[in-house]
C-alpha cells in the first residue's frame, strides 16, 4: 500500500515501459526505496540504523562467500585454513577482518535499531508484525553469529560451542538426546563443525528473506517517527528519494569510516586472544566467554544459582536466557499504552533509560568471571530485566498520564523550530489536504 | 476468564523469575579461598615497537636480529607452523639466502624407490616445523610440558606484543613463602606463575649480532618480540597503509555526502523561520 499522495512511477523510455508492463521491478524499487515511498519528514539520526543493518548484512554475505572459497570445514584443517586466508590469499586478511569486525558492527547497529524501536514505541499497533519479524531476524543473527565464531576452531570457538550446546542437556528427560543430536556426537567434533558451516552459510540468506518481509511490513503502515503521531497528510511526509537516500548516504559514510578504523587499526580489539590458540579438547580455558553481543544473555544464564520450586538452577538459567529474548516478542501486548513515543511518556521514558543501563550492566557481568561481586550484581540486574518487561511496563502503561501530544508531525516540527502552537496549527491547516 | 489469565500471566511469570533471582542474590556465599597466583601475577611491561600505531611499520634490521634470536635460541624447542621459509623475503633476505636457510632444515619424506621413511633438505616452501616429530616427542623431551607454536603468540595472549617481551625478561626469584615445584620456574608474567620453560635469554652476547647492535638480554627480548609480531601479523604494514587511504577516502566521501544531504533538505529543514510555512 501507499499513501494517496505518493508519487507514481511513470516510465519515460520505451524500454522502461516495455519492462514495466512485463516485470515491474523498477516500479517496485521506486515504490519501496524511491520517490514513491512517503516518509515522515521529522526522522532523526536514530532512524538511519535500519538501512545500516541491511548494508551490514550485505557486507557479511559478500565477504563470507569469498571466505568460504578458501576455508576448510574440517577439524584438522579449519584453524590453518583461516591462517592461510590471513597470509596467502590476496587481501584475505582484509576480507577476514571485515567479516569478523562486520559481525560486531552488525550487532551494534541492530541493538541501536532495537532500542530506537523501544524508545519510540515502534512495536505498537499497527506495526506489531514488523516488530515480530525484526525479532525473528535478531534470533537468526544470534544463531548465525554463534556458529560463525565456532568455524575458526580456536580455543574459544570450541569451548563456546561446548558450553552453549550443553545448555540443551538441562532439558528434563530428552535433554541429553537433543544435545547429542545437535552436536552429532558427545562433544563438539568434525560433525559439529561441518553442520555449523552448512548452517552458517544458509542462515544469512534466510535472514535476507525475512529482511524483505520486514521491509514489506514496514511499507504497509509506513515508518514510525519520533513523535509517534500518525501521518495526517502530505505536509507530514517527504519522498524517500532524494530526502532519505541523501541522509542514509551520509549515515553510511559515517558508519563505513568507523568500520574502516576498526578493521584496519583495531581488528582484534573485539575478539578474544584465546581464539588464536587452536582448539584443544583436552585443555579448558580458565575463563570461557562468548562474543560481546551475547554477554547480557550469558549473564542472565549464569545468574541462577539456586534450585527453586523443584527446578534445578541450570534449567532456570536456560529457561531465563531464552525467555529474556522471547518475551520481546510479546512486547506489543505487554505495553498497552496508546501513546507510542517516550517523548510524551515521562514515566516510561525514565524506565527506558533504567533498562538501557541495566542491559549495559548485564553485559559487563557477562564478560566477567562468574564470581563475586559480579554474580550478585548480575542477579539484581537480571531481576530488573524481567521485572521491567513483565511487571513495570504493563503497570505504567495503565497508570501513566502522558504529556499532551502534538496534533500532527508538521505541528511538532514547526513548534520545535520556534513557532507558537497556534501559528503552527494555522500553518498546517493552510496546506491543502489531498483529495480523498 | 481468558482475559483475566492473559492479564495476570506476565505478572506471574515475571514474579517467578524475579523471585528465583532474588533468592539466589540474598543467599549467603560460601567463603572463597583467594587464588594466590592473582596477587603475584603482573601486568605486561610497557614497551613500544616500531609496528605500533597508525603509521607503524616493521624495522627490517630488528626483524632480522629477532629471527637470529629465534633460530639460535627459541627454535631449539618452538616451531613456527604458519611461517614458510620463503616468507623471510619480507625481512629482506635474498632468494639465495632463503634457500640456504631452508636447506639446513631437513624435512621428513619417503624414499622414492622403497617407500621407507627418509629425509630431504628443506625447500623455501616448507615451514618452520620445529625440532619435534609430534606432540608426544615434544612432551617427552620437555618434562611433559609442550612448547607451544610461536607463529601467533603475540595475538594469542592479552597485550601479546608486550607479553612476550615481559615474559622473556620477567624471570625472578620466587618471593618468600612461594614454593616453585621441581622443574618449573618463577615468572610473574606467566598466567599460572610457574612456567616450565627455563629463562631462555640469560646473558649478554648470547646471540651474536652482525649489525653492531649491542646484544643485551633486553635488546634480544625486544628483537625477538618484534619478530614474533611479524610472524603473527605479516600483513600489518599493508593493513596500516590500506587503512590510511580507506579512511581518508571515506572522510571525503562522508563530507560530500553531508553537504549534499544539507542541500537536498535545505528547503525542508533550514528555512523554517517564524511565519514562513515549511512544507514538502
Amino acid at each position: 500500500m501507499s499513501f494517496p499522495w505518493a508519487k507514481h512511477y511513470e516510465p519515460t523510455t520505451d524500454v522502461g515501459k516495455w519492462i514495466d508492463s512485463r516485470l515491474p521491478l523498477p516500479r517496485l524499487i521506486y515504490d519501496s526505496v524511491g520517490a514513491g515511498y512517503p516518509v515522515p519528514k521529522n526522522l532523526n539520526y536514530f532512524y538511519n540504523f535500519g538501512v545500516l543493518a541491511g548494508v551490514a548484512l550485505v557486507v557479511q554475505i559478500i565477504t563470507g562467500i569469498i571466505l568460504a572459497m578458501h576455508y576448510a570445514p574440517n577439524t584438522g584443517l579449519a584453524f590453518n585454513s583461516v591462517e592461510h586466508i590471513m597470509r596467502d590469499v590476496n587481501s584475505g586478511w582484509m576480507l577476514r577482518y571485515m567479516h569478523a569486525v562486520g559481525a560486531s558492527f552488525f550487532f551494534i547497529v541492530v541493538y541501536l535499531h532495537i532500542f530506537r524501536g523501544l524508545y519510540y514505541g515502534s512495536y505498537k499497533p499497527p506495526r506489531e508484525v514488523l516488530w515480530l519479524l525484526g525479532m525473528v531476524i535478531y534470533l537468526l543473527m544470534m544463531a548465525t553469529g554463534f556458529m560463525g565464531y565456532v568455524l575458526v576452531w580456536g580455543q574459544m570457538s570450541f569451548w563456546g560451542a561446548a558450553v552453549i550446546t550443553n545448555l540443551f542437556s538441562a532439558i528434563p528427560i530428552v535433554g541429553d538426546a537433543i544435545h547429542t543430536w545437535l552436536l552429532g556426537g558427545f562433544s563438539p567434533d568434525n560433525p559439529t563443525l561441518n553442520r555449523f558451516f552448512s548452517l552458517h552459510y544458509l542462515l544469512p540468506f534466510v535472514i535476507f528473506g525475512v529482511v524483505i518481509l520486514h521491509v514489506w511490513a514496514l511499507h504497509i503502515p509506513g515508518s514510525n517517527n519520533p513523535t509517534g503521531v500518525g501521518i495526517k497528510g502530505p505536509q507530514d511526509t517527504v519522498p524517500f528519494h532524494p530526502y532519505y537516500t541523501a541522509k542514509d548516504f551520509f549515515g553510511l559514510g559515517v558508519y563505513f569510516t568507523l568500520f574502516a578504523i576498526v578493521v584496519f587499526y583495531l581488528p582484534n580489539s573485539l575478539g578474544e586472544p584465546d581464539n588464536y590458540i587452536p582448539a584443544n579438547p583436552l585443555s579448558t580455558p580458565a575463563h570461557i566467554v562468548p562474543e560481546w553481543y551475547y554477554w547480557p544473555f550469558y549473564a542472565i544464564l549464569r545468574a541462577f544459582t539456586v534450585n527453586f520450586l523443584w527446578v534445578p538452577a541450570k534449567l532456570w538459567g536456560v529457561l531465563a536466557m531464552f525467555s529474556a529474548i522471547l518475551l520481546l516478542f510479546f512486547l506489543p501486548w505487554l505495553d498497552k499504552s496508546p501513546v507510542r513515543s517516550n517523548t510524551y511518556r515521562p514515566l516510561s521514558k525514565l524506565f527506558f533509560w533504567i533498562l538501557v543501563v541495566d542491559c549495559l550492566i548485564l553485559g559487563l557481568c557477562g564478560a566477567k568471571p562468574a564470581a563475586e561481586p559480579w554474580l550478585r550484581i548480575s542477579q539484581f540486574a537480571a531481576a530488573y530485566y524481567f521485572a521491567h518487561f513483565l511487571i513495570i511496563l504493563p503497570i505504567i502503561s495503565r497508570i501513566e498520564r502522558p504529556l499532551p501530544l502534538p496534533k500532527s508531525i508538521s505541528e511538532a516540527v514547526l513548534t520545535n523550530a520556534g513557532h507558537s502552537v497556534e501559528a503552527a496549527r494555522a500553518a498546517v491547516a493552510a496546506v491543502p489536504q489531498p483529495a480523498a | 476468564m481468558g482475559r483475566l489469565i492473559a492479564f495476570l500471566a506476565p505478572f506471574a511469570i515475571g514474579g517467578v523469575f524475579v523471585l528465583a533471582l532474588l533468592v539466589g542474590a540474598f543467599m549467603p556465599r560460601d567463603a572463597v579461598t583467594p587464588d594466590p597466583t592473582i596477587a603475584l601475577h603482573k601486568e605486561a611491561k610497557e614497551v613500544s615497537f616500531k609496528s605500533d600505531g597508525v603509521f607503524g611499520t616493521f624495522d627490517k634490521a630488528q626483524l632480522q636480529r629477532g629471527f637470529k634470536v629465534y633460530q639460535e635460541v627459541c627454535a631449539a624447542c618452538h616451531s613456527l607452523h604458519q611461517v614458510a621459509f620463503r616468507d623471510l623475503a619480507a625481512l629482506g633476505f635474498t632468494p639465495a639466502e632463503i634457500k640456504a636457510i631452508a636447506k639446513k632444515n631437513d624435512q621428513p619424506t619417503i624414499d622414492e624407490k622403497t617407500g621407507d621413511a627418509a629425509t630431504r633438505p628443506g625447500l623455501p616452501s616448507d615451514k618452520f616445523y620445529g625440532p619435534y616429530a609430534n606432540e608426544v616427542a615434544a612432551r617427552a623431551a620437555n618434562n611433559n610440558a609442550l612448547p607451544p607454536d610461536l607463529s601467533l603468540m603475540t595475538k594469542a595472549r592479552e597485550h601479546g606484543n608486550r607479553y612476550v617481551y615481559s615474559l622473556l625478561t620477567g624471570y625472578a626469584n620466587a618471593p618468600a613463602g612461594w614454593a616453585v615445584p621441581q622443574g618449573l620456574h618463577y615468572n610473574p608474567y606467566f598466567k599460572s606463575i610457574n612456567i616450565a620453560m627455563p629463562a631462555p635469554l640469560t646473558s649478554e652476547g648470547q646471540v651474536e649480532y652482525t649489525d653492531g647492535t649491542k646484544p643485551t638480554v633486553d635488546q634480544m627480548a625486544k628483537d625477538v618480540s618484534a619478530f614474533l609480531i611479524w610472524t603473527a601479523e605479516p600483513k600489518l604494514v599493508e593493513r596500516h597503509r590500506t587503512g590510511f587511504g580507506a579512511v581518508i577516502f571515506l572522510l571525503i566521501m562522508t563530507g560530500l555526502g553531508y553537504l549534499s544531504y544539507r542541500r537536498v533538505w535545505a528547503e525542508i529543514k533550514y528555512k523554517t523561520k517564524k511565519g514562513e510555512v515549511a512544507s514538502a
